[in-house]
């Protein structure tokens, strides 16, 4: 028997380090989860002296995407916004440090996924939100809580797995 | 002679690399106390983006964002643990490079101790079982007393009986 330990060891030193292969290190647990989101009013894009806050939102469940003209990701995305998810639940874009000013002309040209996106050239907001790559995705509850924080972009497999089960909770 | 005059120029060439690459200078030279602050600061916090860089070092552009807000942060009078407090409250413990003491980082603060104490344990364990030296065992006391006699007194040592020590001999061909 003795002379298995340091074998067994192996294995589970190796099983550490295998599983270890398909952690996420971008994939950071958000500490905003079940906290309010937080406030802001940002101009919406493409809407001149328009401008949107999540208080608007009260005793609805939105999310709220995170992404910016120049992240190709974001753009794929935009195309599942379109078909999948916009017609289940409402999709509010925040738009990060369009420096370029590229946003407006892209959703007019490609079409806007967003009931409403809002401008954050600054990218202050996004700060407050803990966004550190695009896309990010919050889930937002009715009392305007954080349900759930999704890093990278929503495939079809990740909106039936990780979003419809717990939006049917949320609308219960 | 005029030899120096390309040497010259030669560091005229370098001068541009010892200037600041790239960012556009910040907002940071009205206030170098505050600079300091944000600077011993931002060193014990990670950029976010760039997940092995400090906040201080990190030239990403959130780090320039994080900084800003930091700086800002400073200036409407928050405490050093306030702020750190603010960006933790968004970004997690993760962002801290010494995180804080509690159930979910206690393998992290004490694995390395009790690696360490499993090492010695293991250490001692196998200097114990080596107590004994291997092969003692079975020779006999007469052969053991002959010994420490010959090692007190090696005249005795009579001629022929032991050879000087050698090279040892050839392996031999066991095939």
């Amino acid at each position: 028997m003795r002379r298995w330990i340091p074998l067994l060891l192996v294995i589970a030193l190796g099983a550490f380090l295998y599983l270890g292969l398909f952690l996420n290190p971008k994939e950071v647990p958000s500490p905003l989860v079940g906290k309010p989101a937080p406030e802001f009013t940002l101009p919406v894009v493409g809407r001149p002296g328009e401008t949107f806050s999540p208080a608007e939102l009260h005793g609805q469940v939105w999310l709220l995407n995170i992404w910016a003209p120049w992240c190709a990701i974001c753009l794929k995305e935009h195309r599942v916004f379109r078909e999948l998810i916009g017609p289940e639940v409402p999709v509010y874009g925040l738009t990060w440090k369009d420096l370029d000013r590229e946003a407006a002309p892209l959703l007019a040209r490609d079409g806007n996924p967003y009931v409403k996106a809002v401008d954050d050239v600054e990218g202050r907001v996004a700060i407050r939100y803990g966004v550190t790559v695009t896309p990010e995705t919050f889930v937002i509850d009715r009392a305007g809580v954080i349900r759930m924080k999704h890093v990278g972009p929503i495939t079809p497999q990740v909106w039936e797995q990780k979003f419809r089960p717990l939006l049917r909770e949320l609308r219960a | 002679m005029r030899s120096w005059i390309p040497l010259l120029l030669v560091f005229a060439f370098l001068v541009p690399a010892t200037l600041p690459a790239s960012q556009p200078a910040l907002p940071n030279a009205d206030d170098p106390v505050l600079e300091a602050r944000l600077n011993t600061l931002a060193a014990d916090l990670r950029c976010v983006v760039c997940q092995n860089e400090t906040l201080a070092e990190s030239r990403a552009s959130l780090a320039l964002d994080l900084r800003e807000e930091i700086r800002e942060m400073m200036r409407a009078g928050l405490s050093d643990t306030a702020v750190v407090e603010s960006l933790v409250d968004r970004y997690g413990d993760f962002v801290l490079y010494r995180p804080p003491l509690k159930p979910l980082t206690y393998a992290l603060w004490g694995g390395p101790a009790a690696f360490l104490f499993i090492g010695f344990a293991l250490a001692a364990a196998a200097l114990y079982r080596r107590r004994a030296i291997p092969g003692t065992e079975d020779i006999s006391p007469d052969t053991l007393a002959q010994a420490s006699r010959l090692l007190q007194h090696p005249d005795s040592i009579p001629s022929g009986s032991v050879t000087e020590p050698t090279s040892p001999s050839p392996p031999q061909d066991t095939r």
